[in-house]
């Protein structure tokens, strides 16, 4: 690692569009894990971007998102991808609970003339991180997903995109009165990444903040956050360890 | 304070009037006031002052306060709802397994696809089937539908005939002579009470069903006949054989509303969107239109928002998805033979499936992500599709013709369908409704066991027909209200006992 650092790296149209959606697929995991969205016993820890990380062993859920990387990376590397949203619904009622939105920026010129761009992958991969270690912390914030619930991914792409035969059009599957949390973003020098997570006001959140005006917060997530925490707590304590 | 400094402000639109008036204000109070005692006068009174203040000033006010992060994130999801032009948004046919709590995660991979959805066995053969002698053998035609108050209506020549689902009743609701027959389409409004049906000789006539009454003819629109209608609310839609699709405002005494033209030949399928904002046109021309309501009233009144030239054949069978908005199904004619999908927003064609045969009427599944298509030669089947992956759950035979029209019970499940071997069948194809169904399972007696119903023309409903007030009587906001054309009235009572006679 240490010899890698001092050269300077080349990154191409290609191996930016296969890092971004590699991260994609790490991060929806990420989310899937701490959200709770699917049982804890069916993620297997690994280690990538310098920190523990949890993989889904689910053959539904592997195979969904490596169909779905694979997808990305073609419309990554034609520059026709404008944003990747992750849709968490209630099981029961479709409602949309939250929504893990990843827009994306393509370098017109890398596109057009097929430059390459210089960026080590040790800043990259830090950058990564970052968010890495911002997804897992969100549930400190995020209201409680309290019901069973099940996740859906959409893509935005121009419109002269065909549409492949396993896709379909949907709708935006937006969220009526959203909260919004924006997190770090990355940059390939050829993708720009940036990461927000929307989610739906909390209701007890909103009666306590009535009741006490200040840091009401802190007070509801407490309960919450003990809930969530048993299962992610030593993901987070290897995190710490690494700082 | 609030409005003194609004008052005030030196900048804005408001500059101009909101000063000048103010001032009249003060003038008016210095001169005329009365220091004794409190006495409301009037004249000192500025009424035009005060709404301006309750209402504009309030709106001006609101503008400055644009940078509040709640409107921030309102005009941020704005931006990204009408994004959708721009931009395509997809997602996965197959969705990822839902996660099964509490169960042992080994086996459940096997087990979910079986467990989420239990099998529906649906009937392969028609439930009833009914006798429609005269049913015209024409494609281009819109004769049979079933209105919301459980009611089917079906025009067999020159006469529309009424079936009550509920209790198998048949009864006549209107023969027409030679001269203006027969009918070419029918359409319940939506309260299921009131009818339009269109005819061969341009006309359009409304009928009100319980009474048994004609109520307003609508004249003068097309230059021939009138295969396809719609409702929206209290606009009736016709498309005609002359290419032109007339909006008409059945309340008011000159109906025509809009007309809209982008057909060369003749309008043979006519659809408003749940939402009434968009409508689909098809026509003989081998054209698919959307037209958009809001659009359309304003300055450009035949701009369609898409024209689709995709199908090889004429465009009769269209249906909206009742569960996703945007969603049209159109299906072709006899050399197009194909289902087709479209986003009705971008104009984008979805997905186009060849059926191998003419595709005469589509309809939705209410409950499930099902569709139903009617078709001609060879097999005149009714063939069920799963949406979206378009794979075949179950054919229905049974006709020995080309399955010309379908239509749909009130509680969605079961269907009605008539062809060209002149019968009408009833088949249940999409479930049975949640509620224990009241529709009766005996005889079977051929259709054309019908006890006419006398059409009186007595005392009070010529007082009506002929009452010069009656159509000021329907105030614009009454959900519906039917005008009566009284320069009609002669006529048609003529035209009525005519038909009796005959």
């Amino acid at each position: 690692m240490g010899s890698r650092t001092a050269t300077k790296d080349i990154i191409t149209l290609r191996g930016s569009a296969a890092i971004v959606s590699e991260f994609f697929g790490y991060s929806a995991n990420s989310i899937l894990y701490n959200r709770g969205v699917y049982p804890e016993e069916s993620f297997t820890k690994v280690k990538k971007y310098g920190l523990p990380l949890l993989l889904t062993q689910d053959e539904g859920v592997k195979t969904f998102i490596a169909n779905l990387t694979a997808q990305l990376s073609e419309w990554l590397e034609s520059g026709k991808l404008q944003r990747v949203v992750l849709v968490i619904m209630s099981k029961a009622t479709g409602e949309v609970l939250e929504r893990w939105n990843f827009s994306i920026e393509t370098d017109n010129e890398v596109l057009d003339k097929g430059v390459s761009r210089e960026k080590s992958d040790k800043e990259i991969m830090r950058e990564i991180q970052a968010i890495m270690r911002q997804i897992a912390s969100s549930i400190t914030y995020l209201p409680c997903l309290d019901e069973p619930c099940v996740f859906d991914v959409l893509a935005y792409t121009d419109t002269d995109v065909a549409v492949p035969f396993t896709w379909i059009e949907s709708d935006p599957k937006l969220i009526a009165n959203p909260q919004m949390v924006k997190l770090h973003s990355f940059d390939t020098k050829i993708h720009k990444v940036n990461t927000l997570v929307s989610y739906k006001n909390d209701e007890w959140d909103e009666q306590l903040a009535k009741i006490s005006r200040s840091s009401s917060k802190k007070q509801s997530f407490s309960a919450c956050l003990w809930r969530i925490l048993q299962p992610t707590k030593i993901a987070i304590d290897s995190f710490t360890a690494q700082q | 304070m609030d409005a003194g400094s609004v008052n005030n402000s030196s900048t804005g639109k408001t500059r101009t009037r909101c000063p000048l008036q103010e001032q009249q204000l003060l003038q008016r109070k210095s001169s005329r006031e009365n220091l004794d005692r409190f006495i409301p006068n009037r004249s000192a009174m500025d009424f035009d002052y005060a709404h301006y203040m309750l209402t504009e000033g309030r709106k001006d006010k609101e503008n400055p306060a644009a940078s509040s992060p709640s409107r921030e994130a309102y005009r941020k999801q704005l931006a990204e709802t009408f994004n959708m032009n721009r931009t395509r948004i997809l997602a996965f046919k197959n969705k990822p397994p839902t996660p099964v709590e509490a169960i042992p995660n080994n086996f459940s991979a096997v087990q979910q696809p079986k467990t989420a959805k239990p099998r529906r066995h649906v009937l392969q053969t028609s439930e009833r089937t009914l006798d429609a002698p005269d049913l015209v053998d024409d494609y281009y035609l819109n004769l049979l539908d079933w209105g919301s108050s459980n009611v089917l209506a079906i025009a067999l020549g020159n006469t529309v005939y009424l079936w009550d689902a509920t209790d198998g009743a048949t009864s006549e609701l209107v023969t027409l002579d030679d001269e203006n027959g027969p009918v070419t389409s029918v359409k319940w409004a939506p309260d299921g009470r009131h009818i339009a049906i269109g005819l061969n000789n341009s006309d359009v006539q409304l009928w009100d069903s319980t009474a048994n009454r004609q109520l307003r003819s609508l004249k003068g629109g097309h230059q021939s006949r009138v295969g396809s209608l719609d409702w929206n609310n209290h606009i009736l839609t016709t498309g005609g054989m002359d290419g032109q699709i007339i909006n008409s405002d059945v309340r008011v005494r000159s109906h025509i509303v809009e007309t809209y033209r982008g057909h060369h030949q003749e309008v043979c399928g006519l659809k408003w969107s749940a939402s009434g904002q968009q409508l689909a046109s098809g026509g003989n021309d081998n054209l698919l239109h959307i037209w958009d309501r809001s659009t359309a009233s304003s300055n450009s009144p035949t701009q369609w928002l898409h024209r689709l030239e995709d199908h090889t054949a004429a465009v009769k069978a269209l249906a909206w998805c009742p569960f996703q908005g945007n969603l049209l199904a159109s299906g072709g004619g006899g050399s197009d033979r194909c289902i087709k999908f479209w986003n009705t927003h971008t104009g984008a064609c979805l997905n186009s499936i060849d059926t191998g045969s003419q595709v005469c009427a589509l309809l939705w599944n209410k409950n499930e992500r099902e569709l139903l298509s009617s078709h001609g030669f060879t097999q005149n089947q009714l063939t069920l599709w799963k949406y979206p992956s378009m794979v075949k759950i179950a054919e229905l035979t049974g006709h020995t013709s080309r399955v010309l029209f379908m239509a749909q019970s009130p509680d969605g499940c079961t269907i009605a369908s008539a062809a060209g071997d002149e019968t009408l069948r009833f088949w249940n194809v999409f479930g049975t409704p949640e509620v224990a169904k009241p529709a009766p399972k005996a005889n079977s007696e051929p259709f054309a066991r019908v006890n006419r119903i006398q059409n009186r023309c007595d005392s009070t409903s010529f007082r009506l027909f002929a009452n010069p007030t009656a159509y000021i009587n329907c105030s614009p906001g009454a959900t519906f209200g039917l005008a009566i054309d009284t320069l009609d009235t002669e006529k048609l009572l003529q035209e009525r006992r005519l038909g009796h006679e005959a």
